[in-house]
């Protein structure tokens, strides 16, 4: 028995953590040492299971020991368990963070105790779409993430997060219908489900009709992957959640939408019926998503506009369908999690330690939290592409393989994303500029909170060592309360430190990197290894 | 494959029904559209069963032909149970905006109204430092107007506490 056949249990263990940890409610500490506990079991056991299929093709784990395509399958290839890889670091990095910040903020026994049960569900639903080896599978993934993201994102339910709630919920909920429709469609249609056997199928019907399944498919993704002209509702709904779940959104979510776009394209569709079409529109995503993200002021939507503009490199490589373009976007996606979500961690700190997120009120933090600035810039320099970093590494794939590709419109492609990459330095740098590197009181609105703790102009440090709420103003009600509320707490530090890391490792093992992911592409535009794990050998030749 | 009309048609209406009250701006129309959607694509993935047939129950002397296809009736029933649950969540999420803003629609979003206000030249660096570091900075507009761009208009007072429930 191969160790693949483990990989349900990246489902399963998340959902125990959860039971567990929803019995746990009123035990915040017991529950967060479960949840940290089964993410940690979790991602050993997947970095198991990468370890097992990294030279290998895909594994079918036949659920139930039905045969497929009449049972429920789950495919283990080396794109899906790479993936299972990062998105549990991720989200392990997160969870540490976020309950460093429960910690400091003294939230026990509040309603803030559902976070962990739902953030569990959270991770289940991602590692469940990502192993989902039938359309409907994937649909239930799919459910599973976004009712627990719903929960998340209106958690304390204030104001601005309820308008930002039923935005998210409205859409999400339209774009899982339009999936649910060609599910129905798709079933109509061939009889059939299971991924593999689709693939088989759906190239024997009728152009018009698959013209039409492969579109609302790409609908229904491309709303959850926020590609324009479907990606208005990201910007308005993230920035206004939770920081640790702003994190995990931009950094996971999305990339289950590109998942499904890239499954569809190479095992569903892999005619080039819609591949100009998927380039202009990655184009867009990337030059629009971008030029939101120049006129924001606020650190936050800045960073969710530039996660819309960067799906559009994503999209780029599918767009190619060449085993370079989609070996690029592989790596991308998984530097991208990684990155985002680390810039989405720091923001939330510059939050904590500044009083606020918009880039008017900030200032001087490079002086104030050294680390903290070290904790922007790598991440900033790697998300905008300067070399060394891993973003400059998968750029340079993706524009190679534009290159190599030597259509106009590749060549449209490969311009569009250079000048989207020294936009998001543009913005990057002007985030740099403004809010760590020019004095505090060169700010045209200081937080009082950032006041308070600044350097007055004769350069005396009047409180530097500023750790609790009892030495800020008490009419500044983040930080009033009975508690002494560390402002930086470590724990948030060194998850943030520790994803930080993690995108600098995907720099230094960038070559194996690439090559795995050169071999899945190949495996996936290929086909048949995956069809023949599912429907056993020679299920592929007529 | 053969379909049932009726079927189309009810479904037809609903998803132009439902379509047209998700475009609304009250929040409980937009729910109902929602549900609406939500039971016509249950009818589509019903239609694409075929025509009603025998209860699935394995008999060997029956053709296969006379059974109706379960598989489609498993999809309704597990969406039946999403949209359950999505619609009770936005059942509360309605109520908890209505106690918020008393307010049964979807409200702007303040900073995109900030972001579209803002001047279409931003003068990059520190050009010209602020004097003043006040909280309440020149640059800012006045408080009049600044309580409308914040959506929020002169606050109006709270009926009393016995005449709330005509709402």
């Amino acid at each position: 028995m191969n160790v693949a056949h483990l990989a349900p249990l990246a489902v399963v263990l998340p959902f125990l953590g959860a039971a567990l940890a929803f019995v746990l409610i009123k035990h915040p500490r017991a529950q967060r040492r479960v949840s940290l506990g089964t993410l940690t079991i979790t991602l050993a056991l997947e970095a198991w299971v990468l370890a097992s299929v990294w030279t290998t093709g895909p594994v079918a784990v036949k659920l139930g020991g039905w045969e497929p395509p009449f049972g429920i399958v789950m495919v283990v290839d080396q794109f899906s368990s790479l993936l299972l890889v990062i998105s549990s670091a991720v989200s392990l990095a997160v969870l540490a963070y976020a309950t460093g910040q429960g910690a400091a903020d003294g939230e026990e026994g509040g309603p803030v105790s559902i976070f962990h049960p739902t953030y569990l569900i959270l991770v289940a639903g991602v590692s469940n779409a990502f192993l989902a080896g039938d359309l409907f599978n994937l649909y239930v993934g799919f459910e599973i993430l976004l009712t627990a993201s719903y929960v998340l994102m209106t958690l304390g339910g204030t104001g601005s997060r309820i308008r930002a709630g039923i935005t998210y919920v409205v859409v999400s909920v339209v774009s899982s219908l339009l999936f649910l429709i060609a599910i129905a469609m798709v079933y109509g249609a061939t009889g059939t489900v299971t991924l593999a056997d689709l693939a088989l199928k759906l190239g024997e019907l009728d152009p018009g009709t698959q013209n039409v399944l492969h579109i609302l498919l790409l609908v229904a993704f491309g709303i959850k992957a926020a590609v324009f002209p479907l990606s208005f509702w990201l910007p308005d709904s993230y920035p206004t959640a939770p920081a640790p779940v702003t994190a995990v959104f931009a950094g996971l979510l999305t990339k289950v939408g590109v998942y499904a776009i890239i499954r569809t394209e190479t095992l569903l569709f892999p005619s080039e019926r819609f591949n100009t079409l998927l380039l202009v529109v990655a184009l867009l995503t990337m030059i629009v998503g971008i030029l939101g993200a120049v006129a924001q002021t606020d650190i936050k939507r800045m960073l969710s506009f530039t996660l819309v503009s960067h799906i559009g490199y994503m999209i780029f490589g599918v767009g190619l369908a060449s085993v370079l373009g989609l070996a690029a976007t592989i790596f991308y996606v998984i530097h991208h999690i990684t990155i985002q979500t680390s810039l989405f961690m720091v923001a939330g700190l510059v939050e904590r330690r500044g009083g606020n997120s918009s880039i008017a009120r900030l200032g001087g933090l490079a002086k104030l939290s050294p680390i903290l600035a070290v904790l922007y810039f790598i991440p900033a320099m790697n998300l905008s592409g300067i070399p060394p970093f891993s973003g400059f590494l998968g750029k340079l794939g993706l524009l190679q393989a534009g290159v190599a590709d030597g259509s106009a419109m590749a060549y449209v492609l490969v311009v569009g994303a250079v000048v989207a990459s020294l936009l998001t330095l543009l913005v990057m740098a002007r985030v740099w500029n403004r809010v760590f590197w020019r004095s505090t009181f060169d700010a045209e609105n200081p937080d009082p909170v950032l006041l308070a703790t600044a350097p007055d102009a004769s350069g005396v440090r009047t409180m530097r060592a500023l750790r609790s709420s009892k030495h800020v103003d008490a009419t500044e009600g983040r930080f009033s309360g009975e508690n002494e509320i560390p402002i930086l707490p470590n724990m948030m530090l060194y998850s943030t430190a520790g994803l930080v890391v993690l995108g600098l490792a995907m720099t230094v093992f960038a070559g194996p990197l690439f090559d795995l992911s050169q071999h899945a592409a190949a495996g996936m535009l290929d086909r048949m290894p995956y069809i023949e794990a599912v429907l056993g050998a020679g299920a592929g030749t007529p | 494959m053969s379909v049932n009309l009726t079927l189309l048609l009810v479904m037809g209406v609903l998803y132009a029904v439902g379509i047209y009250l998700l475009l609304e701006r009250s929040l409980t129309r937009i729910l109902l559209g929602l549900m609406l959607l939500a039971n016509a694509t249950n009818l589509l993935l019903l239609t694409t069963g075929g025509y009603a047939g025998l209860a699935p129950i394995f008999n060997k002397d029956m053709p296969a032909s006379a059974y109706n296809d379960p598989l489609p009736q498993a999809f309704i029933l597990t969406s039946i149970v999403i949209s359950f649950a999505v619609t009770a969540f936005m059942l509360s999420l309605i109520y908890r905006a209505w106690l918020l803003s008393r307010a049964d629609h979807i409200s702007v979003d303040l900073e995109d109204l900030r972001v579209a206000q803002q001047d279409l030249y931003d003068d990059e660096e520190d050009s010209e430092i602020a004097i003043e570091v006040s909280d309440f900075h020149e640059n800012l507009q006045p408080l009049g107007k600044r309580e409308t761009i914040r959506g929020m208009g002169p606050r109006r007072p709270r009926p009393p506490h016995g005449k709330e429930g005509k709402g």
